[in-house]
């Protein structure tokens, strides 16, 4: 059977000082295993997005990535409001991201774009009030 | 030109020398909007803002730009100053605006390279 490593991570809320560690924990940990720089780079981008995203708008959430020799999977999960437009929230600098966020360097309007930009496979399941799923695939 | 070189060369105040000082710098990139910065800062690159917070050292570490350059008197708060040195990224600043500051770094990395 195909070896897979399973790392899971907890997104607090409204924490933007920690905001970042899981993305940070796992660059650190593809580096060690030796994957590619280029491909630590994609995930380290699309996963830093997505967390960002759930600290943002959906209240923290769990990431779970799976790496196995040929591509490494992320699975964002939150409980969050849903996203109403999905079209229209894939498009490069359309953002929903309040004032206070914005002062803080966020809210571009490119967090989607960019999360699809540096993946090779990417698939939102999102139903309103209930939450939304990322799901992101990296091929090494 | 080195991280090194561009710290000693008295341009601007180094904050904090990371863990990489030999690391040549590869581009000069100017953006304040993290989420820009996140998907166009190039890799090795001298990133010159005037967004000086937590989730700016994060961006530079996720996005292995090679030092931070706080332009317009910009500093870190105590917070991001001890992340700045726990992740062992490289910060300067200057009370240049951006322009200007990545203008000499621009120079620099030109000289450097009309020498080879």
């Amino acid at each position: 059977m195909e070896e897979v490593l399973t790392l899971k991570y907890h997104i607090s809320p409204d924490d933007f000082t920690r905001a970042g560690e899981a993305s940070s924990d796992v660059k650190g940990k593809l580096k060690q295993m030796g994957v590619s720089p280029e491909a630590v780079r994609k995930v380290a981008i699309a996963m830093y997005e997505g967390e960002i995203n759930m600290v943002i708008h959906a209240n923290g959430g769990e990431i779970t990535v799976n790496i196995t020799p040929y591509e490494i999977e992320m699975i964002l999960a939150d409980v969050g409001p849903g996203i109403p437009d999905i079209d229209l929230a894939m498009t490069a600098g359309y953002s929903t991201a309040p004032d206070e966020i914005r002062s803080l360097g966020f809210g571009a309007g490119m967090g989607l774009p960019n999360m699809k930009k540096y993946t090779d496979e990417m698939k939102i399941d999102t139903t309103l009030g209930v939450g939304t799923t990322i799901r992101m695939i990296v091929k090494l | 030109m080195t991280v090194r070189e561009l710290a000693d060369s008295g341009l601007f105040e180094v904050v904090n020398l990371g863990d990489q000082p030999d690391r040549e710098i590869t581009k000069v990139f100017c953006c304040d909007l993290l989420s820009i910065a996140m998907g166009r800062a190039p890799e090795g690159g001298a990133w010159v803002t005037v967004m000086a917070n937590m989730n700016t050292l994060a961006v530079a570490s996720l996005t292995d730009t090679a030092c931070v350059i706080l332009a317009e008197g910009c500093s870190l708060d105590e917070n991001a100053a001890v992340k700045a040195k726990e992740q062992e990224i490289t910060v300067m600043r200057t009370e240049q605006p951006v322009f200007e500051a990545a203008l000499q770094i621009e120079n620099r990395l030109r000289g450097y390279a009309s020498q080879l």
